[in-house]
């Protein structure tokens, strides 16, 4: 018992320490004076570009007028990359099954404004992260704990991201994993489904981690609902790999757990589907 | 935090216990009794039997409880005989007390109750004041009563001598009958009630038991102390009704209800007066229904009506005992019961499950929901038994025999509904049973109504507690709240035909809950309340596969990558820096700390600080690498900490810095998130990694907080400097060993032990590091001077100090405007006034003197014009740190085997001293369970405050009335020893604390205004003096002397707790030649004991430092 707690907290710990090695690699139509080496760093699965590619401008910049030097922003494989997508999000639903380092390439100039949201501080970053919060905890518990918090709780919560302080994070973000024990679990699943070839954003509706007879909702009852598409069919196929932080979880995994173990610390599960690679 | 009880009886009378450790509630063995009541304690439990006998169940302790009896023997010379015991007949008897006024020969001692044994026979005590006698124990006098000498002299007519046994209290962990001594106690006890054990100081342990017999009047139990847990008599304590029910708070909040459903509030209760002097009449919550059930806490009333509403009283303290108004409640209960820290527990009127109240803070006393609490019993079983017949409740062996009188809860209620049917008739129910009983029936689910009973009528012997053979026919449809057969109370009518009480999924039906014992608050982790014991979760395949692909993303897309991270980074923010020049004050500045790999890998680091001076851009910095001691700084508004650097300490002005504590980004962090990112990077530059190693040296500031360093082998020779880095955590002493074993005590006398664990202190996700808790009290004075028109008053002299003031008078320190320490520290009390101050005190606390500052005493006299009285409140801080509590005997000292770090030994060799004065030896102590498992106590004669083990086990150990004494044949194989040898102290001293090193022994005496350090030569037994104003000294087996002085020259002003080290200590020269004035300021306590490397050639003695050159400071703010 003490020994299976313990274990579900490495599981807290590896999700939240999980880090994908990177290139950036300056994109050829910007202007530098002298020639730009391309940036390694080991980038946070569960935190958002712009918090943790200070260094990468500030290595880019050495080698380019300041005029030259606007917004930055990323792109990989033609694809502008959302920085208010989770890192490990824009990994998985983009470059699951390629080699690492994940190569992206820095832009300075031509911001998609029509695919990306504008950053122009942290403070940004900060509301978007707490709205998504906000939301998780109106589907879990009618908003009632994040509304208890006070803003300093608040505040420790988005400290801990910023700073990667896991104990910190998480000494918060405990009360909004909490639920009533005769409920067996949230009120509903915050979570949302990602595809790369769908024109919607992503998938989000109310599922109930707990069905009407008391059985628990797996994490295939909730695609058969949302996705039935990804369950494979009977002659063994499997199409779509159903990713949450780099791992396809088995489809008989209880949801409420994946809820508690492995959202994103913005409290949503964020689930890619993607094509299964064929070979 | 060590577990702890709560304690429930359920409908059956069976008792329960529920550990806050467990998940299941375990029965009490002894079977045969029936309990009606329970009111627990922590340190033990009260109940109410069925024979109307009150029991008591002492939870065991290693600590035995014993009580020394004591006499004194007289004797007179005459020429003829001798001394003899042939007295004159003015004399005190030949066997008497010590004042000679109360007859008492040996054998008039007889054991107060049949729980009591002898320890041995009677001895004669051979220690005088600290100082060892004749063979024989006597002391000497002129005539009676006189000041007694132990030696003899030509004019000593008389002599006595004091024998002493002890007896010990034996029936623990069981339910021993207390004696009712006075056969006529009226009527049989129907509630009872147990508290008041905050009125007065902790080392007595004094409680209070309240306790109603079934005509409704109200006893007192007296004398229950630590050392009478059973007390002495009852004393009925006049009541203006009725009374059916009473509760008693920890403090001094005591409540009743009266049969007429008003409450009564008890008034005057004090230090002085536990029973209180009079009562207050409170009318019920709701004018129409009476109310039925009171529970008090130390803040709290709650109170229960008849219609199982639950009400609040709102306003209450220490000086309102009666509140202002009652709120009303969610929830129906039958009864309910405030428990520590006012947390609260409730019958469901329902469900008769246990409800506790979730989320009760010390500002939120009501608290927010109630929850049940899981049916926590052994699942598998119960799941497994085919049979409805098997045990459900652990420990549960046979069902309740079948025609035994049964009582609940609310059986007072309907004991007095009959007993005054008996007398006065039905007519005087307030409300028509019938009439309730057919309203509520709608209501009633069908399987509750009683099968054709008498019980249905009128006649009142149904409700009896007693039920009588006759009535076990009454078969009840279903076990549950019978409340609605009558307006006043749930009667169980229980089916008892049944062997096993409860269906496999039914839960136990409660009768009642007592919380007294059980520690438990918001912030508890119960595991109550995720019984997952079993689940198949853990075990799921899924599980396992999310565990496997956890593991094989981080190999995947880490482990070759980890070169990447090896890159500068710089942290930035602003803080607050203490300016180096005139005028001193906090100015805003901007700090950047940079980090970078050397090219050998190791990490560095420069610390730079912006600031501005006369409009122009400034900044100073500071190597990372070259950091002695990052020090928190104690201030009640900011969290301030001051860098050393050797250069700063030459200089003494360390770079003061303040993060604001009102900022958000801070106050989730002790000690300031940029503390925490300098001491990690300080430790990175000096590679300093993992947890501290079994060499490492420990010491705990003046403020509590906690710093290891790593010794270098050249320790002896130069010491300095050396770098100091934080544990988190909070502590007064520390200890440890060179096998790792490392404890400490908490200023309130919390034992921990070393957990292993490191990193950052906010690390509650670590195994090995845990929260930790520290409580302390603040003292305040308050002046007062005498005038002839209105004798002592608030007004003093113009020239007078603060009326309101610190020790010394020269600040004004008010209740109001007196802070806790740091903003870290959360007050936990109110004021109180604190009789225990050196000198004495009267009954209200004050100490007379001539003038301010003087000498002061307790008690008043013709020459004292004025007096003072202390205030004490109670801080607490929560950190987190690498430190596991060991339950649960509270400890003032302790002492561990030094020993080479090479040695390999089975059993580490560990001594404490318990609060109380008990010497104490932990068995099981190894470095791989560094706790050890039980205590063993070592007997002696009088409290003892400090004890050192030094090399070949030598145990040497201070009473507390200053002697010494050598504690003989301790070993391996006999941990405990044998016997004491009193070794006399350095003449006219009285020793206060002692340390052993390899073979010499140092002490330190307390004469009240200094402290000198004193070196015993073992081969003569006398004691040298070896130098002035030391307050700690701490030897290793290393030949290492090394103390804390206070007064201690530095450049500036004379410096308190200076950690100084014994220079020319040799083999053939233990008193070693001089001192070297080290670490300069704020020690409290520093242990070198785990040091057991020698230093790779033998050093020769070092010329005596400047003491200019000193290093690593604590600050001294």
């Amino acid at each position: 018992m003490q020994q299976a707690m313990a274990d579900d907290k490495d599981v807290l710990r590896d999700v939240w320490f999980g880090r994908i090695p990177t290139c950036f690699t300056l994109y050829q139509d910007e202007i530098t004076e002298r020639e730009a080496e391309p940036f390694y760093l080991l980038l946070p699965r569960v935190s958002y570009l712009p918090l943790v590619t200070d260094k990468v401008r500030k290595h880019f910049q050495k080698v380019m007028k300041p005029d030259d030097v606007g917004e930055m922003w990323f792109e990989y494989e033609g694809t502008p990359l959302k920085w208010h997508y989770p890192i490990g999000l824009l990994f998985d639903l983009y470059a699951s099954n390629t080699t690492l380092p994940w190569s992206i390439f820095v832009h300075f100039k031509n911001f998609p404004q029509q695919d990306l949201l504008h950053c122009p501080s942290n403070s940004v970053i900060e509301a978007h992260f707490m709205s998504s919060i906000k939301e998780a905890d109106a589907l879990k518990h009618k908003g009632a704990v994040v509304n208890e918090m006070q803003k300093k709780d608040h505040k420790q919560l988005w400290m801990g991201l910023q700073n990667d302080k896991f104990d910190q994070f998480w000494a918060m973000n405990r009360k909004l994993m909490e639920y009533p024990t005769e409920e067996g679990g949230f009120r509903y699943i915050p979570f949302r489904i990602y595809q790369v070839t769908s024109n919607r954003p992503f998938i989000q509706k109310l599922f109930r981690p707990v069905a009407s007879d008391g059985c628990p909702h797996t994490l295939g009852d909730l695609l058969k609902e949302v996705f039935p598409a990804a369950i494979p069919q009977n002659d063994g196929q499997k199409k779509y790999q159903v990713m949450i932080h780099g791992i396809e979880p088995m489809l008989e995994t209880p949801i409420q757990w994946l809820s508690e173990h492995l959202s994103y610390p913005d409290n949503f599960l964020h689930i890619s589907i993607i094509p299964a690679p064929s070979d | 935090m060590p577990s702890s009880l709560l304690w429930a009886v359920d409908v059956f009378g069976r008792v329960y216990s529920l550990s806050t450790a467990a998940q299941q509630w375990d029965q009490c063995k002894e079977a045969q009794l029936e309990f009606k009541r329970v009111t627990a304690v922590q340190q033990c439990c009260w109940a109410i039997a069925c024979d109307h006998q009150i029991y008591l169940n002492v939870h065991a302790s290693d600590v035995p409880i014993r009580y020394k009896e004591e006499t004194y023997e007289n004797q007179r010379w005459n020429p003829v005989d001798g001394f003899s015991d042939r007295l004159l007949p003015s004399d005190r008897w030949q066997w008497s007390d010590m004042t000679g006024l109360k007859h008492q020969p040996l054998d008039s001692f007889q054991l107060p109750s049949e729980n009591w044994e002898w320890e041995a026979d009677w001895y004669v005590d051979e220690n005088f004041g600290g100082e060892p006698t004749e063979k024989g124990g006597w002391t000497y006098a002129i005539d009676f009563p006189a000041a007694y000498t132990k030696d003899k002299k030509w004019n000593s007519c008389v002599r006595r001598r004091r024998w002493i046994r002890y007896r010990r209290y034996k029936a623990c962990n069981t339910w021993a009958k207390v004696p009712s001594e006075q056969a006529g106690l009226p009527d049989p006890f129907n509630d009872i009630s147990c508290g008041g054990w905050e009125i007065s100081d902790e080392p007595r342990g004094q409680m209070s038991l309240w306790a109603v017999s079934l005509q409704g009047k109200v006893w007192f139990r007296e004398d229950i102390h630590h050392l009478n847990p059973e007390g002495s008599s009852w004393v009925e304590v006049q009541v203006p009704g009725e009374v059916v029910q009473i509760s008693c708070g920890a403090g001094d909040l005591v409540w009743a209800v009266l049969w007429e459903g008003q409450l009564l509030v008890r008034e005057g209760i004090g230090r002085d007066c536990p029973k209180g002097s009079s009562w207050v009449v409170v009318e019920s919550p709701s004018p129409e229904v009476g109310a039925i059930h009171v529970a008090v806490g130390v803040n709290v009333v709650w109170a229960v009506t008849k219609d199982h509403k639950v009400w609040f009283r709102r306003g209450i303290n220490s000086h309102n005992p009666c509140g202002s108004g009652w709120i009303g409640m969610v929830g129906e209960m039958v009864m309910i019961n405030v428990g520590l820290s006012d947390q609260v527990w409730g019958i469901g009127a329902e469900d008769r499950a246990i409800y506790m109240r979730q989320g009760v803070t010390a500002n939120e006393l009501s608290g927010k929901a109630w929850k049940a609490l899981p049916s926590l019993r052994d699942s598998d079983r119960a799941h497994s038994s085919a049979s409805a017949t098997a045990p459900l409740l652990h420990g549960q062996a046979d069902a309740p025999k079948p025609l035994i009188p049964k009582v609940t809860s609310d059986s007072f209620i309907s004991e007095l509904v009959s007993d005054r049917d008996r007398r006065e008739g039905a007519v005087s129910t307030p409300i028509p049973e019938e009439d309730q009983g057919s309203e509520q029936d709608d209501k009633a689910p069908p399987a509750l109504v009683l099968s054709h009973s008498p019980s249905c009528g009128p006649d009142p012997q149904w409700s009896n507690v007693d039920l009588e053979e006759a009535q076990t026919h009454l078969a009840v449809g279903a076990a549950s709240d019978a409340a609605e057969t009558s307006s006043l109370s749930s009667v169980a009518t229980y089916n008892l035909g049944l062997e096993e009480p409860y269906g496999p999924d039914e839960h136990p039906l409660w009768a009642w809950v007592s919380g007294g014992g059980c520690a438990v608050d918001s912030h508890s982790q119960l595991s109550w309340f995720n019984s997952s014991a079993g689940d198949p979760a853990q075990t799921a395949a899924w599980r396992k596969q999310i565990f496997e692909q956890l593991s094989e993303r981080s190999k995947r897309e880490m482990d070759n990558f980890r070169h990447y991270e090896q890159t500068v980074w710089v942290k930035k923010g602003t803080m607050q820096w203490w300016r180096d020049w005139k005028p001193h004050k906090w100015v805003d500045v901007r700090f950047a700390l940079e980090q970078y790999c050397g090219t050998d890998g190791s990490k560095e680091g420069i610390l730079f600080i912006y600031y501005t001076f006369n409009e122009e851009k400034k900044y100073l910095h500071a190597f990372i690498n070259e950091v002695t001691i990052l020090v928190p700084v104690l201030s009640d508004s900011k969290h301030t900490f001051a860098i050393y650097t050797p250069e700063r300490t030459k200089q003494r002005w360390p770079i003061r810095l303040a993060a604001e504590s009102d900022s958000d980004t801070q106050c989730w962090c002790p000690g300031s998130l940029q503390l925490a990112l300098l001491t990690m990077s300080c430790c990175d530059s000096r590679g300093v990694q993992g947890p501290p190693s079994k060499q490492a040296i420990w010491s705990v500031t003046c403020k509590g907080d906690i710093f290891v360093s790593e010794p270098s082998p050249s320790l002896e020779a130069s010491p300095y400097p050396m770098f100091w880095h934080q544990i988190g955590g909070h502590l007064r002493t520390i200890e440890c060993n060179s096998l790792g074993v490392v404890w400490g005590i908490g200023c309130d006398h919390t034992a921990w032990v070393y957990s292993g664990g490191y990193g950052e202190s906010d690390n509650q996700y670590n195994a090995n590091v845990h929260f930790t808790t520290d409580v302390k009290s603040v003292y305040i004075y308050e002046n007062q001077r005498w005038n002839p028109v209105t004798g002592y008053t608030n007004r003093g002299l113009p020239t007078d100090r603060y009326m309101w003031s610190d020790a010394s008078g020269l600040q004004e320190c008010t209740k109001a405007n007196t802070k806790p320490p740091s903003p870290h520290w959360t007050w936990v009390s109110d004021w109180t006034i604190d009789y225990n101050v050196s000198g004495g005190t009267d009954r209200e606390g004050w100490q007379y003197a001539a003038d301010f500052p003087a000498s002061y005493h307790g008690s008043k006299t013709l020459k004292d014009f004025v007096r003072r009285r202390r205030w004490a409140r109670k801080c607490k801080i929560t950190t987190t740190g690498p430190w596991q509590e060991v339950p649960p005997i509270p400890l003032c000292d302790v002492t561990i085997l030094p020993c080479m770090a090479q040695s390999k030994v089975e059993q580490v060799l560990l001594w404490a001293i318990s609060n109380k004065g008990d010497v104490l030896c932990r068995l099981g102590v190894t470095p791989e369970t560094p706790a050890g498992t039980s205590w063993l106590h070592v007997g002696t004669d009088q409290p003892f405050k400090s004890i050192s083990i030094g090399g070949a086990h030598q145990v040497w150990a201070i009473a507390r009335d200053g002697s010494a004494f050598y504690r003989g044949s301790v070993s391996q194989q006999n941990p405990a020893g044998d016997c004491w040898y009193h070794i006399p102290s350095p003449p006219r001293q009285k020793l206060k604390q002692v340390s052993v090193g390899r073979t010499s022994v140092y002490a330190v005496d307390d004469n009240g205004q200094s402290r000198n350090l004193h070196y015993l030569n073992v081969y003569v037994f006398t004691w040298a003096l070896a130098c002035i104003n030391v307050n700690i000294i701490v030897l290793s087996l290393l030949l290492q002397v090394w103390i804390i002085a206070d007064k201690v020259q530095g450049s500036h002003s004379l410096s308190c707790g200076t950690v100084c080290h014994r220079l020319g200590v040799q083999p053939m020269e233990p008193k070693g030649q001089s001192w070297d004035y080290g670490i300069g300021g704020g020690w409290d306590h520093i242990t070198v004991r785990g040091n057991s490397l020698e230093a790779p050639t033998p050093h020769s003695p070092l010329p005596l430092r400047n003491p200019e050159g000193m290093n690593g400071n604590v600050v001294q703010s």
